[in-house]
């Protein structure tokens, strides 16, 4: 096992409108790219639990093309609201660096 | 030319100014308006003022005249509206015709009236009939990114699929190159496909950094949806041309029914915020503890002293170097930091009552000790005054499609021209 940082060559996140988050993680190749899509802590219900979110929201999408694994989700707080601290969503993948890929 | 974004928040629609300074947009409109005379294109601007409200595109009107008039250029300007009223889009909504997009809700009367400001985003439709009526500049309000970057091509009757995704690999400029601040990239559709190359000679654009665009701020890494359209780039085929320049086939589209996305912001409230800091290592070893105390002792003596119940106010303390960041289900962090701020951000009907709230809580955020009988502490305050007004607070609320038959019913048609630094509005 070793945390997602260590794994992927880059991850990224971002607003994809008001009211969802995408996130990028380039697995860099095709083997690193198979690990990270079936680590079961990068699994919808794991992201739902990481993010405080409902678990049938989150979108997992496989881009074999670009080693690509997309999860995208509506955020609990929409941007700009009361309690959000980050409106461009652009620091939420940081807890998935420590997401562990067998 | 993309001049808008909800990324900044719900701010700049509710209140219906552009986030940029008028003197950087006059700057960047004064570079194309020069370059559209000497080339004799036509130059299109999509959700002027940054989130498109009738008043965005009044203000870039008002800046695009006076570079006409400072550049002695002769243009018809075409101003394209899509600020919507509450009154017109009852109707719609009585018809039916509003659908909610996930995770919205679906639509009451009630959350519609409470929005300050409602755009519709415009596809390409507007623009088109906007050139064909003769326009060298068109500034419309709030549009999607790539609806400005396909219009002419699509009214030139180019392949429907390629120019959606081209205006996609193209709409954050030089994004989908190597070297991504490196300026922007230039597009040519054709029966094929598409190919796109930077401006900049020595930057690249490679199949690796042209597909991974479709990925960017979208949620869906295979589709872009539009209005009246969705984009499919799942068989598209990305060749390199040469070392720089990157050839696109195979992206398809479905025609959907007629949609625009509604997007609207309404006032929720004024803020008031105070920004403290400790390094006191006993404090910080102890932090959830202290902060518990804390807020519940605030909580308390706002209620006896001012008056105010915890459902009249929103108190948000946060601890910025410990955990302001943290994601609900994130384990927490092992070591003790060496400096925490603590943003102490009020929420209240008035501005009055934000300022109240914050000014009580000074003191207290002060000299609020870990323990009672500790002796009494005094924290990092970096500001006099300390409370600083952050002004009134805006929510989104809608995450919302209307269905029309027409692409240009919900949006209103202007223009003027300006010849010889006169500004002539036709009759």
């Amino acid at each position: 096992m070793s945390p997602l940082k260590d794994v992927a060559q880059y991850v990224r996140s971002k607003a994809a409108g008001p009211f969802w988050v995408t996130v990028d993680i380039f697995c860099g190749d095709a083997e690193t790219f198979e690990r990270v899509r079936k680590a079961p802590s990068l699994s919808g219900s794991a992201v739902a639990a990481l993010y405080g979110v409902s678990n049938n929201a989150v979108k997992v999408f496989e881009v074999p093309t670009l080693n690509v694994v997309k999860i995208s989700f509506p955020r609990r707080e929409p941007q700009g609201s009361a309690h959000d601290a980050d409106s461009h969503a652009g620091q939420f993948f940081v807890p998935l660096l420590d997401a562990q890929i067998p | 030319m993309d001049a808008g974004s909800t990324d900044s928040g719900p701010y700049y629609l509710g209140a219906g100014v552009s986030k940029m300074t008028r003197k950087a947009v006059k700057r960047d409109l004064r570079q194309l308006m020069i370059g559209r005379a000497k080339l004799q294109v036509p130059l299109l601007v999509g959700s002027c003022g940054t989130s498109g409200t009738d008043a965005g595109v009044d203000w870039m009107a008002e800046i695009c005249a006076e570079i006409a008039a400072e550049e002695s250029q002769t243009v018809k300007v075409a101003l394209l509206y899509s600020e919507q009223s509450p009154s017109v889009l009852s109707d719609y909504l009585r018809k039916g015709a509003i659908s909610p997009l996930s995770p919205a809700d679906p639509l009451t009367l009630e959350r519609l009236q409470s929005c300050d400001h409602v755009v519709a985003l415009m596809g390409y439709e507007p623009y088109a009939a906007a050139i064909e009526a003769g326009a060298d500049i068109v500034l419309g309000g709030r549009t999607t990114d790539t609806a400005v970057i396909a219009a002419v091509p699509l009214m030139r009757g180019l392949p429907v699929g390629p120019t959606w995704h081209a205006a996609k690999t193209a709409e954050c400029g030089g994004l989908c190159t190597t070297r991504s601040r490196q300026g922007g990239v230039l597009l040519t559709i054709h029966a094929e496909g598409f190919d796109v190359e930077p401006l900049d000679a020595d930057n690249s654009c490679t199949p690796w950094s042209v597909s991974a665009h479709m990925l960017y701020e979208n949620s869906d890494p295979f589709e872009l949806r539009e209005p009246g359209v969705i984009l499919d780039a799942r068989e598209a085929v990305y060749t390199p041309l040469d070392a720089r320049t990157v050839r696109v086939t195979g992206s398809t589209h479905r025609l959907m029914p007629y949609t625009m996305k509604l997007e609207g912001a309404g006032a929720a409230g004024f803020r008031t915020m105070v920004f403290s800091a400790i390094a006191d290592p006993k404090i910080l070893a102890n932090l959830d503890r202290f902060l518990d105390n804390l807020r519940s002792y605030l909580n308390g003596s706002i209620a006896s002293v001012l008056g105010y119940q915890a459902d009249k106010y929103d108190l948000d303390i946060r601890a910025y170097g410990a955990n302001a960041l943290a994601q609900p289900g994130a384990s927490p962090p092992v070591s003790t930091p060496a400096e925490v701020g603590l943003m102490t951000l009020v929420t209240a009907p008035s501005q009055e009552v934000a300022d109240e709230i914050a000014k009580f809580c000074n003191p207290i955020l002060l000299h609020f000790p870990l323990d009672p009988d500790d002796p009494m502490p005094s924290f990092a305050f970096p500001f006099s005054p300390a409370e600083a007004q952050l002004g009134q607070f805006y929510e989104f609320r809608l995450q919302h499609v209307v269905a029309i038959d027409d692409p240009l019913e919900l949006v209103r048609f202007a223009d003027f021209t300006v010849d010889r630094g006169e500004r002539h509005v036709a009759a």
